[in-house]
């Protein structure tokens, strides 16, 4: 009898899955399959970058300086060999993009599990504990949110280049754009997580866990995490795009990632000044890779706040 | 229902049948339904939750929600065919010839307009009135439904009434452009017991006067009993049992009115079991061959033997800061428990009972813990708990009590196996030698809560709120407690499913040797289930006696005026129904 149910609820797992209501959402919405096509696309082009840009634009054995400023493989006095042209260093500009679409990703992703791991902790202890404490971390919340997210990063990346020795820009750079970034991020998390935790914490499971004698930290991992999580993955999806925009827009100031391993933002920097010179395809397309990858990871994120929202089903 | 009454009915509904479509199938909420009223008479519609006595009503009167539909039959309202007209055809009828009276009256009104606009708003739009005379009119209404003053009254806002009082002007809003019909859902769930009569009263006096015929949707029998003149009983969309009133509460003869009948808490006589709530679903009886007494569960889960109380609570006082000020002279307090000491002896079960906000689940959570007393001694088998400092410390005794929640909607949680919710205190408190024993008394349990092992895989989602409650107790039990906490267990469930559970408790009680204390505000349950009684109001504990002594003999003024508001349920005999 015990087998059998553990088989049927073992077989069912994928059947499940096919069946839930999000798959259902999913499913019927054409724009959302475009976006998470789109996103699949970017991710999987950044992960496996070098099999699959045709030139490795950090390798610089293999820049010439005579391939600098070819236009795109349809315009005149291109080479087939670049298909969406050369900046002005001779590299190609599928591949940069390609790459630089992996770098601006891994700092998205990198600051947003920053922010997540920060933002929730301190929104489950805000939540939890109460009193002085809640009441001082939301205030550093409030703090913060009164200034625009963009500001404190270039404030922690200025503060970061003066303290650290300058020989040390080089390796800490991504680390510094993460910590901006992310530290930019944590309210968002702090605040959602906390609201849902002052919800839950007064569910009679939690007071049926402390009747048991478990302790607060159990308490907060096992039953009130899982329980806040949903709102907060939403949110991330969303952040996610916010991160990239971030990164592009300290790199495209010049405090980002630098110009030797461009990413997006450092990419469209450098096109710009050549934009009126002819030069257009340097800034352009990656702007528009730049515009795609925030769009579809933002409808991504559009779609999935609508379909955990058990209002709008 | 026969042929020639038929064109006479105020209301006929013949072979209703309503689905609700969704991308796994067709839910059928009411099928092959057949119900008439007459004018001036009262027909009750009786069922528990999912019957569908509420999409009834809401056919009726043409609000199903989408994307329900009503696929087949016809309502007729003296004569005409009201099913399936256009909008603004439903908006004709819908107020003018229905009317509608919702369940809770602190939201069916709306809190920024006066009574005077929204009575007056909604005479005008269905009769051709002058303002003033409108105005007029809605005074009279006010003055029918009982609300003394209207002429001062109307000018108020809908906060400044009381919870019966706004039923009333409901009730006056519904009979505004004197409909032929009224449905009433639920006119009375939300509502006070002593409030709760007066309503009731004022319905039946308005459809006798007015002839106005009234669908009265309901689960409480003791309503119907009082009120109704026919009832139809329902159970999973379909009308199992129509007839007078007097008949169906005297002679029932669908299986399902007599289990439904009998489940009622009777608060006359203490039964020792519900009988006859085998006809539900979800009842599964335990399988025979689990002896509890000489299982696991059953064993010598007390190290030494008692000799005095197990619980006692001396001057026990809590005090909830209700302003935050720097400053001690400006903080406000609200005291929730004020100095209650009673004894709970080993073995017994021990109620509470009393209005809401009267300080007793309060009581509860401080014994076990989840709440610290601000003044007083709560002890356990001879030991001060409020003495103790660390959790550590104050473990062993967590784990001899435990405690089971009112709703069975929150108290499990919602991202937790059944397995892992009842393994966590078995692991937490290390009563297991590895897992599989674990393994094999969480399967155990759920075998002597009657929900079995193939509930272990499940989310609690998966369960209705009876089989969650079932669930509830089999976490209480996972640590061997001696003494069980049950604040208000069964006010969210239906009656058969509160029968149901009740037995279990009660069986529970008796096998394990469990000393109990039992929370409610149902005096017919703790007279069902409790030896002795502690009676509340406003944090005082004012009458502690036996159950019997308490329901015949009352010292208390307080207690005299609740016993006096308890249902009564007339008609109620049914010889083959006693044990």
């Amino acid at each position: 009898m015990a087998d059998t149910t553990v088989q049927n609820t073992q077989k069912s797992w994928l059947a499940r899955a096919a069946d839930s209501d999000i798959w259902y959402s999913f499913r019927r919405s054409p724009v959302t399959i475009v976006s998470a096509i789109l996103t699949v696309l970017f991710f999987v082009s950044a992960i496996f970058a070098n099999w699959i840009a045709p030139h490795n634009p950090f390798d610089l054995a293999s820049i010439s300086i005579m391939d600098a400023s070819l236009p795109p493989a349809w315009m005149e006095g291109s080479d087939p060999r670049f298909w969406l042209g050369t900046d002005d260093q001779g590299r190609d500009i599928f591949s940069t993009i390609i790459f630089g679409a992996r770098i601006s990703l891994f700092v998205g992703f990198a600051s947003v599990i920053f922010s997540m791991i920060l933002g929730i902790s301190l929104g489950l202890i805000s939540g939890y504990v109460g009193g002085r404490l809640d009441a001082f971390i939301m205030r550093v919340a409030d703090i913060q949110l009164s200034f625009p997210a963009i500001l404190i990063a270039l404030l922690i990346d200025g503060v970061a280049r003066g303290v650290l020795p300058r020989e040390m820009h080089q390796d800490l750079v991504f680390y510094v754009l993460i910590f901006a970034i992310g530290i930019s991020g944590w309210v968002q998390y702090a605040r959602t997580v906390r609201g849902s935790t002052l919800v839950e914490k007064n569910k009679e499971y939690v007071q049926a866990a402390r009747v048991i004698g478990i302790g607060p930290l159990i308490i907060l991992w096992r039953h009130i995490l899982p329980n806040v999580m949903g709102p907060v993955l939403v949110i991330a999806t969303i952040h996610l795009a916010i991160a990239v925009i971030t990164e592009a827009t300290l790199s495209f100031l010049g405090v980002g990632v630098p110009p030797t391993t461009p990413s997006l933002g450092t990419l469209i920097r450098i096109g710009n000044d050549f934009l009126f010179s002819g030069e257009w395809w340097i800034t352009i397309f990656p702007g528009i890779a730049l515009v795609l990858l925030v769009l579809a990871i933002n409808l991504l994120g559009d779609w999935l706040r609508d379909a955990l929202n058990p209002k709008l089903r | 229902m026969k042929a020639d009454v038929e064109h006479n009915s105020l209301l006929t509904i013949e072979g209703m049948r309503v689905e609700f479509p969704s991308r796994r199938g067709h839910v059928v909420a009411v099928e092959r339904l057949d119900l008439t009223v007459e004018p001036g008479e009262i027909l009750g519609v009786v069922g528990e939750s999912g019957a569908g006595k509420s999409t009834i009503g809401n056919a009726v009167i043409g609000l199903l929600e989408p994307p329900g539909e009503m696929t087949e039959g016809t309502i007729l309202l003296k004569g005409d065919r009201i099913d399936h007209l256009d909008d603004a055809a439903q908006r004709k009828i819908r107020g003018a010839r229905i009317g509608m009276i919702f369940q809770d009256p602190l939201t069916s009104l709306d809190p920024l307009q006066t009574i005077e606009r929204q009575l007056v708003d909604t005479i005008q739009r269905h009769l051709n009135l002058a303002e003033a005379e409108a105005r007029a009119r809605a005074v009279d209404l006010l003055d029918q439904v009982g609300i003394p003053d209207p002429s001062v009254r109307i000018a108020q806002y809908p906060h400044q009434f009381s919870g019966g009082m706004r039923q009333r002007v409901v009730i006056a809003l519904a009979l505004c452009a004197d409909p032929e019909l009224v449905i009433a859902d639920e006119p009375t769930t939300a509502l006070d017991v002593s409030v709760q009569a007066q309503i009731l009263d004022l319905m039946k006096a308005l459809c006798r006067d007015r002839q106005v015929g009234m669908i009265l949707i309901t689960h409480d029998m003791g309503v119907i009993s009082e009120t109704a003149d026919r009832v139809a009983v329902m159970y999973r969309g379909r009308v199992v049992e129509t007839g007078t009133t007097q008949q169906i509460m005297s002679k029932p003869k669908h299986d399902y009115t007599k289990s439904l009948i009998s489940a009622v808490p009777r608060p006359d006589k203490r039964l020792k079991r519900f009988p006859l709530v085998t006809y539900i679903e979800d009842a599964e009886e335990r399988p025979e061959g689990l002896n509890l007494a000489t299982h696991w569960l059953g064993k010598v889960r007390e190290e030494h033997k008692l000799t005095g109380n197990l619980v006692e609570l001396k001057d026990a006082h809590m005090r909830f800061i209700t302003r935050h000020s720097l400053f001690p002279s400006r903080r406000l307090y609200l005291d929730a428990v004020k100095d209650v000491s009673f004894a709970i002896q080993p073995g017994e079960v021990f109620g509470l009972v009393g209005e809401s906000g009267s300080g007793k689940s309060t009581i509860a959570r401080m014994i076990t813990g989840i709440y610290k007393p601000s003044g007083g001694t709560i002890s356990f088998d001879g030991t001060d708990l409020t003495a103790l400092e660390s959790r550590a410390a104050a473990a062993p005794f967590r784990r001899q009590m435990q405690m089971i929640f009112q709703d069975p909607f929150s108290s499990l949680n919602p991202r937790m196996r059944v397995e892992d919710i009842i393994e966590e205190p078995i692991h937490f408190h290390k009563m297991a030698y590895d897992q599989s024993e674990a393994r094999q008394i969480m399967h155990d349990l759920l075998d002597v809560v009657g929900l079995g092992a193939q509930a272990a895989r499940k989310f609690p989602h998966e369960f209705s709120g009876g089989q969650r409650q079932r669930i509830s107790i089999a976490r209480a039990l996972a640590t061997r407690p001696r003494f069980l906490v049950c604040d208000e267990p069964t006010s969210a469930l239906d009656v058969s499913i509160q029968a149901q559970v009740l037995n279990l408790l009660k069986d529970l009680q008796s096998e394990l040797n469990l000393t109990m204390l039992f929370i409610s505000h149902d005096l017919p349950v703790i007279r069902q289930v409790c030896d002795r009684v502690g009676v509340m109001r406003h944090g005082q504990l004012l009458e502690v006696a036996p159950t019997e002594t308490l329901f015949t003999d009352p010292q208390h003024d307080y207690t005299k005026h609740l016993l006096k508001l308890m249902p009564k349920f007339r008609g109620f005999r049914m010889p083959e129904l006693e044990t």
